[in-house]
């Protein structure tokens, strides 16, 4: 249907599907002509299928708001991203040079810190980091990992390019997502999974269970793995009893764990006590132990950490490993992977300013119209100020949050990030923005999703993506040569 | 297994049957009230004492009538055994142990939401009712059929057993002194009505035992024989001796289970002494009484061998227990943690 995507603009971005209005990139050219062969109605119908599907597979995430939590059904636009083979693969090896480099300065910083010594990393950096657990120095986890998951956040500039504009190694979500969206894809359009060559996810979950089990203490071939949820109310839940069903891992809640006197996990089952070799936890380390963190956490389970620096247990991500989610360590890691492995970075950093420079912050306040704003360790898109979009209030504001605590402020451009077309409301295909978050493993080997999740600013001209603020999704097709 | 989610897969089937209860009762009630003549003293405030909810139904509705009454057991979200209340119930339940259930239950159970979502103002208005009815028992069929079809026999399945002996024995001791008091009701009336047929043919309806019980016993529908049937035999899925003996086999399936068989074999032995099937009055509502006790005591000593023990507030094992006291123990402070 030609007319939809009449008025279809190309010129705000990188658009990852089009070169023009009415000429496709050669990645995207079937999906293209096969919606143009669709009428409105079949578009129409194929998006109501969409939704129908949604329901009926109870893909939810939860909100929190006015004291309530409201379930809403996954937003979904049906038409896929699309992105070469040959440029993912670049990417790939990009994501995991980064989380190899990530690994062993986490190592170092619990051990000799000899990145600070170099004079690589200011000393007083991870002195003031809210992430550096002093209870963690000197552990040795098992095989020395630390960074076992990391979703990393990709956005694609006006150049085409990908860049990494922050790594999420505490307790990333998205994946299930990222699984189901494909799911309902092959719904609504089997027809193109015959005629393109589109790379299956679906091995995720069975990598994610192999590189739990690699670390299991016991060396037996079935060892317990389990997905420690802080529970029903958390915004991730669904991913959490997802994973866990897909795994065929025990769904734990803390209060399912207890740590005995000799300083092995077990969880309650109705035969008595069973001991716990690996957790993947889904957990801020301040919650995991009320014994050693946050005093009043119900959330996780006294004795964990005792049970782990003694070896008994693995944990995953490994507490402590958060050190490295920082975005102001962020701004460091195109020299930490020099550093650690004398190698110039495959994907690169965004432009970033820090704060905590005299010379850095000046520019930022100075130019704070033009940048985007963000606190060091907050997640979920909470806190950002879009420069552009900002009012004087708020920029106020953050300047004077800025002054009062430097290290917790970065700044980036405002980046043209790459848009998709979308189907909208009142039924024509607009372009809206992207980002993109595969997800990386690492055990003994390392793994990085096919794509990842692509998240989508469902608002004209929004840059925000995040689905607790009225964000979307799409599948993401990594698709080989067309014919 | 977690004793957890024992616990949620339990209350599972609990809830399950107690929705397909619901709808059967109200679908075998609505045909009844069809069938009396004018004029006899017979009402919907009935299904409210049956379900020992007379408190709870004053406390938001002023009128006894029909409607009232529906949309309490239906559609009210304040009484946790209403339809919509058990199904949601159901939901989180599947929702928290959906790494312990077959996949597809998820699904069925999500089909089953929006359909009672849907069509609920049907069910509430008399003219489809029937068939809003009809729908929930297809599903309740569908779920089952899936687990029958697709669960290994392991301790969930055991479990699930369990929770729908209990909730089924519960539901059948209920129906009995329904049946006994509304049988001696119309009685009262004169003899233009046969009471036994009217009575206790709907009772062996709402259990799907009509045809069972001809097959069975090959004798009319006379209440002594009813009651009779509905207590002792043993093949019936709906009997007393049935459940308790399921509840049995289904215990001796599991680990530590040697209090639980105890105690259930010590209820067995007495189990139809005291009955006296001549006299269908006083007595034998004094008798449902003590077995409602009975019942009571094995969910209690169920509870206590498998499931989790909870510090402060210990679960009540009422009939309507709706789990809010545990949820009540997560706090909300992680739910901005997630990226």
């Amino acid at each position: 249907m030609i007319k939809l995507w009449q008025g279809y603009e190309t010129s705000i971005s990188y658009d990852e599907l089009l070169e023009t209005a009415k000429t496709p990139r050669p990645v995207a050219k079937k999906l293209y002509h096969y919606i143009n062969s669709l009428t409105e109605e079949d578009i129409k119908a194929r998006k109501q299928s969409a939704e129908a599907t949604i329901k009926q597979m109870g893909i939810s995430f939860t909100v929190y708001s006015q004291g309530q939590n409201i379930d809403r059904a996954w937003p979904f636009d049906i038409i896929p991203r699309t992105i070469s083979r040959s440029t993912w693969d670049k990417v790939s090896s990009g994501l995991k040079q980064r989380l190899k480099a990530i690994n062993l300065f986490i190592d170092d910083l619990y051990h000799d810190q000899k990145v600070i010594k170099d004079g690589i990393i200011p000393k007083e950096l991870i002195q003031k980091s809210k992430n550096f657990r002093k209870e963690c120095v000197g552990l040795a986890p098992p095989l020395n990992i630390w960074a076992h998951i990391c979703g990393t956040d990709l956005v694609r500039d006006n150049d085409g390019e990908f860049y990494v504009l922050e790594d999420n190694l505490r307790v990333p979500s998205g994946v299930s997502y990222m699984l189901e969206n494909r799911s309902i894809t092959k719904r609504i359009f089997p027809e193109l999974f015959e005629t393109m060559k589109i790379e299956p996810i679906n091995n995720y979950t069975s990598e994610l269970f192999d590189m739990l089990s690699s670390l299991s203490p016991r060396k037996r071939s079935n060892p317990v793995v389990v997905v420690l949820t802080p529970g029903i109310f958390n915004s991730a839940y669904f991913e959490h009893a997802y994973l866990a069903q897909q795994m065929g891992a025990e769904l734990v809640e803390g209060s399912d764990l207890t740590v005995e006197k000799d300083d092995c996990v077990y969880m309650k089952t109705i035969a008595g006590l069973e001991r716990v070799d690996v957790i993947y936890r889904r957990i801020d380390d301040l919650y995991l132990d009320p014994e050693c963190f946050l005093k009043e956490s119900v959330l996780g389970c006294p004795g964990l950490m005792r049970a782990w620096k003694k070896g008994n247990v693995a944990i995953a991500n490994a507490p402590g490993a958060g050190v490295a989610d920082d975005k102001v360590i962020y701004a460091f890691m195109p020299k930490i992977i020099k550093y650690y492995l004398d190698q110039d970075p495959i994907i690169n950093n965004v432009e970033t300013w820090l704060c905590l420079d005299k010379k850095h912050r000046q520019h930022v306040i100075n130019n704070i119209e033009e940048l985007v704003v963000k606190p060091a360790n907050e997640s979920g898109g909470y806190g950002i100020l879009i420069g552009p979009n900002s009012t004087k209030k708020e920029r106020e504001t953050v300047i004077a949050q800025i002054k009062n605590n430097p290290r917790n402020f970065i700044a980036q451009p405002t980046l043209a990030i790459s848009t998709a077309p979308c189907l909208v409301e009142k039924g024509a295909i607009e372009p809206r923005h992207l980002d993109l978050r595969p997800f990386v493993l690492q055990g003994k080997k390392l793994f990085v999703t096919t794509g990842g999740l692509t998240r989508v600013a469902m608002k004209k001209g929004s840059l925000v993506v995040n689905s607790s603020q009225g964000g979307g999704s799409k599948d993401t097709w990594i698709v080989d040569k067309e014919d | 297994m977690l004793s957890r989610v024992a616990e949620r897969i339990y209350w599972t089937a609990r809830y399950l049957d107690r929705i397909e209860n619901t709808a059967r009762l109200i679908d075998v009630y609505h045909k009844l009230m069809l069938d009396l003549p004018l004029g006899a003293s017979f009402s919907w405030y009935g299904l409210i004492t049956l379900n020992q909810s007379e408190t709870l139904f004053k406390k938001s509705y002023k009128n006894e009538d029909e409607r009232s009454i529906i949309k309490f057991f239906l559609g009210d979200k304040q009484n946790p055994s209403s339809i919509i209340s058990s199904l949601k119930q159901v939901r989180e339940n599947i929702r928290t142990t959906r790494d312990t259930l077959p996949e597809f239950i998820w699904i069925l159970i999500n089909e089953m939401s929006l359909f009672v979502e849907k069509n609920l103002h049907q069910g509430i208005n008399r003219n489809q009712r029937i068939e809003f009815l009809d729908g929930i028992i297809h599903s309740c069929f569908q779920i089952k059929g899936l687990l029958l079809s697709t669960m290994p026999m392991s301790d969930a399945w055991y479990f699930m057993v369990i929770g729908r002996k209990i909730e089924r024995a519960d539901m059948t001791t209920r129906l009995l002194y329904a049946g006994a008091k509304a049988h001696f009701q119309l009685e009262e009336q004169g003899p233009t009505i046969n009471s036994h047929q009217l009575v206790w043919g709907n009772i062996l309806q709402t259990l799907g035992a009509l045809q069972a019980y001809r097959k069975a016993t090959r004798y009319a529908v006379v209440s002594e024989k009813v009651v009779h049937y509905l207590l002792e035999d043993p093949y019936l899925p709906s009997s007393i001796s049935h459940c308790i003996h399921a509840i049995h086999t289904s215990c001796d399936h599991l680990p530590k289970k040697k209090p639980v068989i105890d105690l259930i074999e010590s209820v067995e032995k007495n189990l139809f002494r005291s009955m006296n099937y001549r006299k269908l009055e006083e007595p034998f509502r004094e008798y449902l009484h003590r077995l409602q006790l009975q019942i009571a005591k094995i969910h209690q000593g169920i509870s206590d061998n498998w499931f989790p023990q909870y510090e402060n507030d210990k679960y009540d094992n009422d009939k309507h227990n709706n789990r809010k006291s545990e949820n009540k123990k997560h706090t909300h402070e992680q739910l901005k943690s997630n990226g």
